[in-house]
């Protein structure tokens, strides 16, 4: 390439940013360019001009170095001073930590995949655009989930259950579920990848993931967390552009893309909406200091800011999602059907679970009039009175689970709130079950990637989740303890309930020393 | 379509009968209880009578419930994959025609959970 280094003059950004992007591809003269990008054509994806990508933000990768660094500086300066002051002594209630350990158990090592798909996506595109694009991103995702695990780091020095966090994404029971969600999404082509991440999680269901975490961090004293969620904001506006950017594109691109690309908004907007039940169960039932209800999330981040998007792509011939009724009318209910979850299996998770006060119940009353107090309170109460009997709930019998998103079997029919949903497929001689209509028409159109799905319940049952050198065919063998070993979760320390629990207790005693003279 | 993939993708499925060390997956739920979150999963030899799965196994899966010591076990209604079935007490799991992965739930008449909501 010939640049006149010598003409003293600097570039200009557009210049600059042509060079530094377009400008470093080639043709290749001696490889088939099917050889070097083997991956474009088995989805089924049409693409006639990769030159008809708009880049979506003009960034080139020496003023993103520049940039990301000063934010980083910055972020880390608060940090750090949150730490140096004992800030975790500030949140609104320990009961608020169980909270962030879903974080980091649960999101932060999504991040982490995300970079390493959106690493394989750019490398995978015969366009430089896009490429670039997901090269950006891709550290993007690595830095949140640098950014991330450094923030929260801070919260293993005192509390319990922050300890073990990529193991644990490995092998306990309810992390399969975001586990199996990146996974499916990474061991998809590039263009699904793009779809699903890129677009179905980064642009329609983000700000439901997010919005929730950070500003329950700022509504409940935990600047820590509050600060990389708003380090990572203008990351996210242009993660959002490029989602967006890469479904026009594609559908631009041939009408033949059309369906395909709606089947896999239909697959991913459903996939992810059973990964945010946690979000919505978070927000509901473990944040001290609510900001607002599943439910007012749900209307206000998807009806109505997904509606707009859904009518702006119907010119394209794309459709809302399927599936939307059901969600409408889930959404009095999924927060309260997973809180019961985590508190009945509450011996075998890495956080705390507990019954809500009469204040907390009161709020879900007002905020759910039509569903809490008819299905969900008579249970909450119910399981409070025996705790304070002495005889608080602990279900030790293993749940079945969902083929697909690997949830217990725990939502209900569409409709009807007091039925359990159930729904199966005969595939090659053996059974496989579903919790909704929307996972079961995931599996039949991949039966052969979702028959191998790592169930922990199932692999459990195999034997495969034990220490290394457990014999289960010793007396008194005690099946439930060793699977907590294998999970490093600490019995009595990282589980069951928030009362009486270690990390109550110590909070109680440090906020004392730090705010009376005794 | 079974899967989109690059070539010829075959796996053996990971909960195919033989992993389960002689046992079966049988799941078991029980309609209008939904304190007991989901159905549960029990691996169980396939030769277990009947009755001792409700006489042993139950009990401990579901017996927290206040309304489980008064179920009249005559009057249980059984479904299988969601139609109506009757087990044989007194004949085995394999015998009663339960494969692996079977799903079976049973309904309690007049048991309706805590308080008649369904929990």
């Amino acid at each position: 390439m010939d640049m006149k280094a010598t003409s003293g003059k600097k570039l200009g950004l557009k210049e600059k940013y042509r060079h530094m992007t377009r400008g470093l591809d080639w043709e290749p003269s001696y490889q088939k360019k099917e050889d070097i990008y083997p991956y474009m054509a088995y989805e089924g994806i049409k693409i006639h001009d990769w030159d008809k990508w708009e880049d979506p933000f003009r960034l080139t990768m020496d003023s993103y170095w520049k940039y990301q660094a000063e934010k980083e500086r910055k972020l880390y300066a608060i940090i750090d001073a949150y730490a140096q002051n004992n800030g975790h002594l500030n949140v609104t209630d320990a009961r608020y930590l169980n909270a962030i350990k879903l974080f980091l158990t649960g999101i932060s090592p999504l991040e982490y995949m995300a970079h390493r798909g959106f690493a394989h996506a750019g490398r995978a595109f015969p366009g430089a655009g896009p490429r670039v694009a997901c090269l950006m991103q891709s550290l993007d995702e690595i830095r949140h989930a640098q950014t991330q695990i450094h923030a929260l780091s801070n919260y293993n020095k005192h509390y319990n259950g922050f300890h073990d966090f990529s193991h644990m994404l490995q092998r306990v029971w309810y992390l399969s579920v975001p586990r199996s969600f990146f996974d499916d999404a990474v061991t998809a082509g590039p263009f699904e990848f793009m779809v699903a991440i890129g677009f179905s999680f980064e642009y329609v269901l983000t700000n439901l993931l997010f919005v929730p975490f950070v500003s329950g961090a700022a509504y409940n004293g935990d600047m820590g967390t509050m600060t990389f969620g708003f380090s990572a904001q203008s990351d996210e506006a242009r993660h959002m552009t490029l989602g967006l950017e890469i479904i026009k594109f594609i559908l631009e691109q041939d009408p033949d893309n059309v369906p395909i690309v709606q089947r896999w908004i239909d697959k991913w907007t459903w996939r992810g909406y059973r990964v945010l039940t946690l979000v919505g169960m978070m927000m509901d039932y473990m944040l001290p200091k609510r900001i607002m209800s599943w439910k007012e999330a749900w209307e206000v981040y998807f009806e109505q800011n997904g509606g707009a998007l859904f009518k702006d792509l119907a010119r394209y011939g794309i459709r809302p999602p399927k599936w939307l009724d059901q969600i409408a009318f889930d959404k009095d209910h999924i927060s309260h059907q997973a809180w019961a979850t985590f508190y009945q299996y509450g011996a075998a998770s890495d956080f705390h679970t507990w019954s809500p006060t009469d204040d907390e119940l009161d709020w879900l009353s007002k905020k759910y009039p039509d569903s809490f107090d008819k299905y969900y309170r008579p249970r909450l109460e119910h399981w409070r009175e025996q705790a304070k009997q002495g005889k608080r709930f602990y279900n030790t019998t293993l749940p079945q689970l969902c083929q697909v998103c690997q949830i217990p079997m725990i939502f209900t029919e569409p409709g009807d709130p007091t039925k359990t949903c159930y729904r199966e497929v005969d595939y090659l001689g053996e059974k496989f079950h579903f919790c909704s209509d929307g996972c079961k028409e995931i599996f039949e159109n991949e039966p052969e990637k979702f028959k191998q799905a790592w169930l922990p319940v199932n692999q459990i049952y195999q034997g495969n989740c034990f220490p290394d050198g457990t014999d289960p065919t010793v007396e008194d063998f005690e099946p439930l303890a060793k699977v907590l070993e294998y999970y490093h979760v600490n019995f009595g320390r990282d589980n069951l309930d928030f009362e009486g629990s270690e990390d109550q207790k110590n909070f109680a005693a440090w906020r004392g020393m730090a705010t009376t003279n005794e | 379509m079974a899967v989109a993939a690059v070539k010829d993708y075959r796996f053996d499925s990971a909960d195919r009968l033989e992993n389960f060390h002689g046992n079966q997956l049988l799941f078991v739920g029980w309609e209008d209880h939904l304190m007991f979150c989901a159905p549960f999963a029990l691996a169980l030899p396939p030769s277990m009578r009947f009755g001792e799965l409700v006489d042993t196994t139950l009990p401990g899966a579901f017996g927290y419930h206040p309304d489980f010591a008064r179920i009249d076990w005559s009057a249980v209604q059984w479904f299988k994959s969601g139609q109506p079935w009757q087990p044989d007490f007194g004949r085995s799991l394999a015998d009663n025609g339960l494969r692996h992965k079977d799903v079976i739930r049973f309904r309690t008449p007049g048991l309706t959970g805590i308080d008649g909501s369904c929990s």
